[in-house]
């Protein structure tokens, strides 16, 4: 019998601890022990992006971590992005422009769209492409998302140079998701290539 | 199943030793889908991505020296003759790596390869290490690591009565490189071109002990520079139908000094083409040598027909790739002249 492993992290501004299986997925245990269920399982094997989530400020695919990976970590998951009963500005954009049906992909192209904003406030189009490439929507098309996340973009204001402002407290897209320590930069990685 | 975070290079090797049933994992992009659909099982594991030596791109101006942060170089008083090493850890990912200005302007293929894995989500966790040790015949860094001349550090631990270094000794044809330091309490390191890594599909030289810790490239001399391209049947988000990675270095007079080519997805493992490499040297990049060059690559191929593409389609796609890639990489090696190198503009001497 292996015991299972302790894990304390913070989810959305709130410390959390929660006891995992060392072999479970970090999106299992998003779901199952820590009852956060917006974010979504589409295929268990990365491809579909619906389970997208921000660790310690890079955007991941949560079925393919391991939940013990997570220890120490700051995570953002689509229920941190509106604050109260405000949605966050994708989310509103979303709504205008019509960029779901389903819903079922909605959370990961949000945290994927907020992980684009936050490394860069005014993409282009074929920027925002390649940042949701890795999200599948078998709904609408990907256009209106698409349209969207840009329409989002030029209606936010510029970033401010501080970034390191509470994410609940905020409901600026552009300013950092990370309420952690020091060390979570402010900048989302993986967009070297842009 | 249990789960290791190891933080020392000696602790992983020997958790590698002592827990047969455990898999090693850094992003487990590759790792985890399988676990998921019961492909693979394990008992346990072996988290590396905790131990320094395993992360992130260093440069270092010689062999011996102590490791600097690569944008150290780009000092005005770095000498243009001086030929450094990158040292990238198996662990880092390729966001990580693709974020390296520095690298990047050096191995612009590589970078290239690197960064046409997967989405942004997997970038942010995919590394070189595992995409060599999945040991898919369609990986996209390995045909860019091999003619760039990449060696991969391994790290394994030696049992007490010395038998996992005998068989080191007998199986391993770089037993020179072997390095057993005593003071490591039988920790050992050794060093191998990436080119002898991949055995077969989904096989690996490596000692079932063993680790990789880093890659090790010299960086390019002057006039020199490579290219990588891919073809998939969408624009982003698949796997190689073919993958082709060219490195060229020019002489004064723009000939051919020295070409490497190198292509992925074609042959159970990475396959040279050296026929179309001797095709290039001490000619003109022109289109009769390109057109030569394609032959040759297509030549070397021996693919497998499956849904990507047939044997036919895949040796025709190597060619083309092939011959562009080297055009592309006669173009950079061009512009990499050292006049321009030198230009402070350039954030270096390269």
């Amino acid at each position: 019998m292996v015991s299972r492993m302790h894990v304390t992290c913070v989810v959305n501004g709130d410390t959390v601890e929660f006891l995992c299986d060392g072999g479970q997925s970090l999106l299992d245990a998003l779901r199952a022990d820590v009852g956060l269920l917006g974010t979504k399982n589409g295929c268990s094997t990365g491809d579909c992006g619906a389970c997208s989530v921000i660790v310690d400020g890079k955007l991941v695919c949560a079925c393919l971590m391991f939940a013990p990976e997570v220890d120490g970590s700051n995570i953002v998951t689509i229920e941190g992005l509106a604050d109260q009963d405000t949605l966050h500005p994708l989310q509103q954009s979303f709504l205008e422009e019509a960029a779901l049906q389903c819903g079922v992909c909605t959370p990961g192209f949000l945290m994927a769209a907020k992980a684009l904003l936050d490394a860069k406030s005014r993409p282009t189009e074929t920027e925002v492409r390649f940042a949701l490439a890795g999200n599948l929507c078998r709904c609408t098309g990907y256009d209106k998302i698409v349209r969207a996340v840009l329409a989002c973009a030029e209606t936010s204001p510029e970033p401010s140079s501080s970034a390191a402002s509470h994410m609940m407290s905020s409901s600026n897209p552009m300013t950092s998701s990370s309420n952690a320590a020091s060390s979570v930069t402010s900048e989302v990685s993986g967009y070297g290539r842009t | 199943m249990r789960y290791f975070a190891p933080a020392t290079l000696a602790e992983t090797v020997k958790l590698v030793l002592s827990e047969p049933d455990a898999i090693v994992v850094a992003g487990a992009t590759d790792v985890a889908p399988r676990l998921w659909v019961g492909h693979i099982s394990a008992q346990a594991l072996i988290d590396i991505k905790n131990v320094d030596q395993l992360c992130g791109v260093t440069y270092s101006p010689s062999h011996t020296a102590d490791t600097a942060s690569s944008a150290d170089i780009a000092s005005p008083s770095h000498p243009a003759s001086m030929m450094g090493v990158f040292t990238v850890g198996a662990a880092t990912s390729t966001a990580c790596i693709c974020e390296d200005a520095l690298f990047a302007r050096m191995f612009p293929g590589l970078t290239e390869a690197s960064g046409l894995i997967g989405s942004v989500q997997i970038q942010n966790r995919a590394t070189w290490g595992g995409n060599l040790a999945n040991a898919s015949p369609a990986a996209d860094t390995p045909p860019s690591l091999i003619v760039n001349d990449a060696e991969v550090l391994i790290a394994g631990f030696a049992r007490t009565d010395n038998t996992q270094i005998n068989n080191v000794q007998t199986d391993n044809t770089h037993i020179d490189s072997l390095q057993i330091d005593s003071s490591n309490n039988g920790v050992y390191m050794r060093t191998m071109p990436v080119a002898d890594v991949v055995t077969s599909p989904g096989q690996t030289s490596l000692n079932t002990s063993e680790i990789i810790v880093s890659f090790k490239l010299s960086a390019p001399p002057p006039r020199t520079s490579d290219s990588y391209l891919r073809l998939i049947p969408r624009t982003e988000m698949d796997i190689a139908v073919v993958g082709a990675a060219a490195r060229v270095t020019l002489n004064p007079d723009d000939t051919v000094r020295e070409a490497k080519i190198a292509l992925g997805a074609v042959a159970p493992v990475v396959v040279r083409a050296f026929e179309a490499e001797m095709c290039l040297a001490g000619n003109k990049v022109t289109d009769e040598t390109l057109a030569q060059v394609g032959l040759a690559a297509s030549a070397v191929c021996e693919p497998i027909n499956d849904k990507r593409g047939t044997v036919q389609y895949r040796r025709q796609v190597a060619g083309v790739l092939a011959r562009r890639a080297v055009k592309i990489a006669a173009t950079r090696a061009q512009e990499r002249d050292v006049a321009q190198l030198r230009s402070p503009s350039e954030g270096g001497l390269w």
